[in-house]
């Protein structure tokens, strides 16, 4: 298998013979491995990204938080707005870094690397499921900057809140990945996929009860708000950090009222499981176009 | 299976392989056997099929019809044994620039599953090769395009490819790079069991092949090596720059039975013994005669004879042919 021929005399290098074993489970992992790196190894190299992904959380949670706040103060029950759209924040920035970690796809096509991994003898699965991996290891890398933050909007630090913020804030960026991913696959052009991002994650940001309470809506932005996948991962994040607060019931009640499917309460474990249904079933859409491509 | 092909059986076996595009039909049913070790060339002007013929060879297109085997395996039914076997070196890059060139390799390295212990003694040979182990923590978006290319090649080789397909490995490429490859081609040759496979438009590197294969329109017009090809035409080129051109070609044909043709604007036409041939020509054609040259046959000479128009002159005319189409589509008049 390896064999180390003498090199031709003049060049004096030595022949060094390696082999591609036939796909085995091992080769596919290393393979979905060495795509999760990838993008790792891009993120730490880019820090200009790192800080430009962290402006627009922050710039939600500090400047229009503290700048609502006069004005919501009467019906938020003492409870600063900061405190109270956190959670949708923490959701928010790992939402955004996914989405661009999903787009170097896009990236890669239009730089010719899509091709190099097109070629490579390994299942697109592995690819794809290494990369949505990738994306979500990023992102949750960016989220930890976020969650850091808490004490600045008066959530302190506790080990069972910053476990359970970290691992909601996993399976989201999990979800968010696969759903680029699922796009950037069909998507020939950088600028088209921001296009569709703004398209599509602000609108998804916005419906999602990141920045208002989800009960006595219109109707109509009750229907969207409990379609958006993102409802899902917010709901359970707020309740999880104000099981973590001294705040009053009744500002609780107001606040985070929950989730209701036709008046039935969405109990938190069915929320994060829609989370990674829909994280699931975007993964298998996006490996099978994935796969499709040539 | 894969065994007895790497002892004995071909590298490469073609047959009757087609590639259409709706109506057009870019590979019109191809057929060749390609020698372990051989140094095997594609030869043609753009448009004429070599990387339509090269994306299926190496997986990339399932033919419409034919069948084909690299390394022994099937193209379409054993695609992944196909896929460990070959390395493929593109005409655009498909670089990750972001990473560092050793990370470049690795990741190629990972992705076909080479063991561990042999990634970084490999990596140091195929990098050293291209004269590039020096730079291998740079990252690959501060190369320039030579760099760039020889680094894809020895990522291609990454793998110990039976098969080694380079798609006009030396395009946009400056002269000395373009001879540095060249060199690692014939070191690749001269150290390792490897066949290569490329395609080029430049006369003079399908020189260096063992074999080449004349591409035209889709079909191979001539399959050999190149010394056989030059001697099967056997006569010197003259080409003649006249006052009269449509007089010449006349004249040519009504004394010296000569039929010739303009190709790159000059009066063209093969004589055996072109020396001997100059003094009559200009005492006997009745042409003013402004400037006159004799060459040794060439592989342009050979692509000449068999196409009718030199390679240069086909490429001017399929760019002419898409342009004219373009101008189609943009006027709206699809037919």
């Amino acid at each position: 298998m390896t064999t180390t021929a003498p090199a031709p005399p003049a060049l004096g290098r030595e022949v060094v013979e390696v082999h591609v074993p036939p796909r085995t489970i091992y080769s596919e992992l290393r393979a979905a491995r060495i795509m999760w790196r990838r993008d790792l190894i891009r993120f730490v190299n880019d820090r200009i990204r790192i800080a430009s992904q962290l402006v627009q959380p922050l710039l939600f949670l500090f400047v229009m938080g503290a700048g609502l706040n006069t004005l919501s103060r009467s019906g938020t029950y003492g409870v600063n707005l900061k405190t109270f759209i956190y959670p949708g924040i923490l959701c928010i920035a790992v939402m955004f870094t996914a989405m661009f970690a999903a787009a170097s796809i896009v990236w890669d096509r239009e730089f010719g690397f899509l091709r190099e991994m097109m070629v490579a003898p390994v299942s697109r699965s592995s690819i794809v499921v290494g990369k949505c991996l990738g994306g979500a290891t990023v992102a949750c890398l960016q989220g930890i900057i976020m969650i850091l933050l808490g004490p600045l909007v008066g959530v302190g630090y506790s080990v069972t809140l910053i476990l359970g913020i970290f691992g909601l804030q996993l399976l989201l960026a999990f979800t968010i990945t696969a759903f680029g991913v699922m796009l950037a696959v069909r998507i020939k052009q950088m600028q088209s996929f921001f296009g569709v991002m703004q398209m599509i994650v602000m609108p998804m940001f916005f419906i999602s009860g990141a920045l208002f309470p989800t009960r006595g809506l219109p109707g109509w932005l009750e229907v969207l708000n409990r379609i958006d996948p993102l409802t899902y991962a917010v709901d359970p994040m707020r309740r999880l950090v104000f099981d973590h607060l001294h705040i009053s019931p009744f500002a609780r009640h107001v606040l985070a009222p929950g989730v209701t499917w036709w008046g039935w309460r969405v109990p938190s474990l069915l929320e994060v499981g829609v989370v990674a249904l829909a994280g699931l079933l975007m993964l298998a859409v996006a490996i099978w176009e994935f796969s499709a491509t040539e | 299976m894969s065994e007895a092909s790497r002892n004995g059986g071909p590298a490469i076996v073609v047959d009757g392989l087609v590639k259409r595009f709706g109506e057009l039909e870019a590979v019109r049913g191809v057929s060749f056997d390609v020698a372990p070790g051989e140094v095997f060339g594609f030869l043609g002007p753009n448009g004429a099929g070599k990387t339509t013929t090269i994306n299926m060879l190496c997986t990339l297109m399932k033919p419409t019809a034919g069948t084909a085997t690299v390394a022994g395996h099937d193209v379409v039914r054993e695609r992944d044994d196909v896929r460990r076997n070959i390395g493929l070196v593109f005409q655009d890059p498909t670089l990750d620039s972001y990473l560092t060139a050793a990370q470049n390799l690795r990741l190629h390295a990972e992705l076909y599953g080479i063991r561990r212990s042999l990634v970084e003694p490999r990596m140091r040979q195929v990098m050293s090769m291209v004269g590039l182990w020096e730079r291998r923590n740079t990252p690959v978006g501060t190369f320039s395009g030579g760099m760039r290319r020889r680094l894809e090649i020895a990522r291609g080789l990454m793998h110990s490819p039976r098969v080694l397909f380079l798609d006009e490995p030396t395009i946009g490429l400056d002269p000395q790079t373009r001879r540095s490859i060249w060199e690692y081609i014939r070191e690749l040759k001269a150290g390792e069991q490897i066949t290569i496979f490329m395609t080029t438009h430049y006369m003079d590197e399908a020189e260096w092949c063992d074999r080449i294969a004349i591409m035209d329109h889709g079909e191979i017009v001539a399959l050999d090596a190149p010394q056989t090809l030059k001697e099967a035409v056997g006569k010197d080129r003259i080409m003649i720059h006249t006052e009269d051109d449509a007089a010449t070609i006349a004249a040519l044909s009504e004394r010296f039975g000569i039929s010739a043709q303009i190709a790159e604007g000059a009066v063209t036409f093969g004589v055996a013994a072109g020396e001997r041939f100059v003094p009559r020509l200009f005492s006997e054609l009745g042409v003013p005669i402004r400037s006159v040259s004799v060459s040794r046959p060439t592989l342009d000479d050979v692509f000449l004879s068999y196409t009718g128009t030199t390679i240069r002159d086909a490429e001017e005319d399929a760019s002419a042919q898409q342009s004219r189409a373009i101008m189609r589509m943009m006027h709206g008049g699809g037919r």
